[in-house]
């Protein structure tokens, strides 16, 4: 008799298509948040298969900080070309010119935060019910408690203690005016799980995840990129290194890792070898124990 | 073996602060090289902080600033670990009385369950408690871990006696495939490695029964049913007349050229084609994710079902009902309730209630028939539309459905079908 079971590759892809198409029934307005990073490429790819042969039947929508890797929007904006995707692009910059939002100053100062208003901005601005993203429980402990549907209220705060139980394969996307979800469709996937899927299915990334030269400068351990948001500490000094990206976020926050991995088998063995997280590497999650859940209940991805 | 044969198992823990459950699972991410040095110089650090001198592993899942300040698990905390064999999903809940809807909700996913018992203490309350709910939502595998071995000098007859006790009480449980293991979480005994102390203990460690249970066959294979969740229509050159019918099989293996009886219009026709990204399969089975296209034109939208013409689940608006109280707000007779069942919404009125479940010993009470949160119940009710069910013992995906507050949309309760 045949085996009728699944890898758990596929059984992962099966549940988050589920809930992509679960998004694509539950809501009016859903949208999309691409960062140009790993996870967020999956996410895109997944819905790809979830509505074929027809297109994605919502935007994609990339908060710009403006501090991002050049090379990460190089790619953002060649995949948006050869799908032809509706990708709306809204500007942190913008939110600082506008004066929503006071730009962090000192030699630590991100622009982690101040996206948050751009963010909750847009969804108010192009009235979006349901923002799909990219998180993982596994990066980070608050997220460990974080549902597949996730509601915001009017405010766009988070409520942990206060979430709607989750059973089975049954969602409950219903809210009210002004108020939305977001949803994770690859909640249950880890940093390994991810890296083995892109394999599998062949999927580009950009070339920051790969082995490549740098200058990079070491701070409390974080190797971060030269760039000219950084602005460096007396003592310190940039150095020529081989390196790579675990995670990509803000050039001023994301540490790189030295490696020499050029393809995605060596980041799969390295990733099983390794003995540090891949959020490590983040700056905006070492400002307290609880970075994270204070962001998110502001409305942070 | 390659990471491309690996098959996922999800289980379930349960238990209370000092039951060794934390340790459980520190132990097992911990053995299987899953927890990072970041994240355990971070425990280490809190651990300080706290004062405590060994390092706390709940700090490791209790996530949330309430939690670490009360020092109490308030949430199902969803953990990951993988062997070369499986990746392994824990959803982790606490075993207080008053998170039941917790343990609920992290048992209804779960493909099986790990039960603690201390060895000093024996069957207590809440290890009741929580095998009761394991069988209520249906795991079909629970594994007794007979915990805190070393403090009963890994006697064999302490071992034994809990067996025997676990087991009088199990044979009202409706679960087939239990299983029980002598352990030390703290030491390490039996949880991944076969332990020295236990030489009576002629069974497979922890890990190893995770490795290998057999949960091939847990999913339906026997009755077709797959909800319609969305409706793919293309409207390209490429693909002008494409008519797909998007969802997860919910129950048995669906082939091209099978007879498709579309609920609820009757309209009967054949499976064109089972098609994912670029591909056409040959056939589908729970739970994957494809499209159905047919052989017929038919009105066919979200919320329909696709089964086979001789094997139909029940089509009906009065359900007989398990159902799980979620909400401070108690639940109303007569009072109306959205409903959402595979990928289907309608609307119900309580009819009736007929008596409360006493977790603790399965007894039922048919006097107090307030259902609070974190009571179980057995109602009846009444929808405004027919929906297509199955019990739930013979199908989590149809047996299953939601209750939710139309005023608040808060999700207030979830019910197992029992007709």
């Amino acid at each position: 008799m045949q085996n009728y079971s699944l890898s758990h590759l596929e059984e992962l892809e099966s549940e988050a298509i589920f809930i992509i198409r679960e998004v694509a029934a539950q809501f009016q307005n859903p949208v999309l948040l691409f960062s140009g990073g790993k996870d967020s490429i999956t996410v895109y790819h997944l819905a790809k298969k979830a509505f074929w042969p027809a297109k994605i039947p919502f935007p994609l929508m990339h908060i710009d900080t403006e501090h991002n890797f050049p090379e990460a929007i190089t790619f953002r904006d060649q995949l948006a070309e050869k799908d032809g995707i509706n990708m709306i692009v809204k500007s942190v910059q913008d939110s600082i010119d506008q004066g929503r939002v006071v730009e962090e100053t000192g030699v630590n100062s991100s622009r982690n935060l101040a996206q948050i208003t751009t963010l909750v901005d847009s969804i108010e601005e192009l009235k979006f019910d349901a923002c799909l993203g990219g998180a993982r429980r596994d990066e980070e402990k608050a997220r460990a408690k974080e549902r597949f549907f996730s509601h915001r209220d009017e405010f766009s705060q988070w409520d942990p203690k206060n979430q709607r139980p989750e059973l089975w394969n049954i969602f409950n996307g219903r809210c009210k005016m002004g108020e939305h979800f977001r949803v994770f469709p690859i909640s249950n996937w880890t940093e390994m799980d991810v890296w083995q899927y892109l394999k599998k299915e062949n999927i580009d990334i950009p070339n920051l995840y790969f082995a490549h030269e740098r200058e990079v400068v070491n701070r409390d351990g974080v190797l971060l990129a030269k760039s000219e948001f950084l602005t460096l500490k007396e003592g310190e000094a940039y150095e020529n290194r081989i390196v790579r990206y675990r995670t990509l976020g803000d050039m001023t926050c994301t540490g790189a890792v030295t490696s020499e991995c050029y393809n995605l088998d060596d980041i799969i063995e390295e990733v099983a070898a390794t003995r540090i997280t891949e959020r490590g590497g983040r700056f905006d999650d070492r400002r307290s124990e609880t970075a994270m859940e204070d962001r998110k209940k502001d409305g942070y991805f | 073996m390659s990471y491309l044969d690996m098959t996922l198992l999800r289980f379930s823990t349960a238990g209370s602060v000092d039951d060794g459950k934390s340790t459980l699972i520190g132990r097992l991410l911990y053995d299987t090289k899953s927890i990072f040095e970041d994240q355990y110089q971070a425990l280490e650090k809190s651990s300080n902080l706290r004062g405590e001198e060994e390092v706390n592993l709940a700090l490791l899942t209790d996530g949330l600033k309430a939690e670490r300040e009360q020092g109490i698990t308030i949430d199902v905390a969803y953990r990951y670990f993988a062997t070369p064999k499986r990746k392994f999903i824990i959803a982790d809940t606490p075993g207080h009385i008053q998170y039941t809807r917790n343990m609920v909700t992290g048992a209804s996913t779960a493909n099986l369950a790990i039960v603690l018992v201390d060895a000093r203490k024996g069957v207590l309350e809440q290890t009741k408690r929580h095998s009761f709910i394991s069988s209520l939502l249906g795991i079909p595998h629970l594994v007794v871990c007979i915990n805190k071995m070393d403090l009963v000098d890994y006697s064999e007859e302490v071992y034994e006696k809990i067996r025997s006790e676990f087991e009088d009480f199990g044979a009202r449980l409706a679960i087939n495939d239990i299983r029980f293991i002598p352990i030390s979480a703290l030491k390490g005994d039996n949880v991944v490695t076969r332990s020295e102390h236990t030489p009576w203990y002629g069974g497979a460690t922890l890990l190893n029964v995770l490795e290998n249970v057999h949960i091939g066959s847990d999913n339906n294979l026997v009755d077709c049913r797959f909800p319609v969740q969305f409706v793919v229509r293309p409207n390209t050159d490429e693909y002008h007349d494409y008519r797909g019918y998007s969802g997860r099989v919910a129950g048995g293996v669906w082939k091209v050229g099978d007879e498709v009886k579309v609920l609820p219009s009757g309209w009967n026709s054949k499976v064109k084609s089972i098609d994912t990204y670029g591909k056409s399969l040959q056939e589908a089975f729970p739970p994957m994710s494809v499209t159905i296209t047919l052989e017929d034109d038919i009105d066919i939208s979200r919320g329909d079902m696709l089964v086979r013409p001789n094997n139909q689940p029940e089509q009906t608006q009065d359900l007989d009902l398990m159902v799980c109280w979620f909400n401070p707000v108690a639940l109303k007779l007569n009072g109306k309730y959205a409903i959402h069942h595979t990928s289907k919404a309608a609307r119900c009125v309580v009819k009736k209630i007929l008596y409360k479940v006493n977790v603790n010993n399965l007894h039922r009470d048919q006097e107090d028939k307030t259902v609070g949160m974190n009571d179980i119940a057995r109602i009846s009710v009444r929808t405004t539309a027919p929906l297509f069910v199955d019990r739930y013992t013979r199908n989590r995906n149809t047996g299953s459905l939601i209750l939710i507050d139309e005023a608040t949309n808060e999700t207030v309760g979830a019910a197992m079908v029992l007709n």
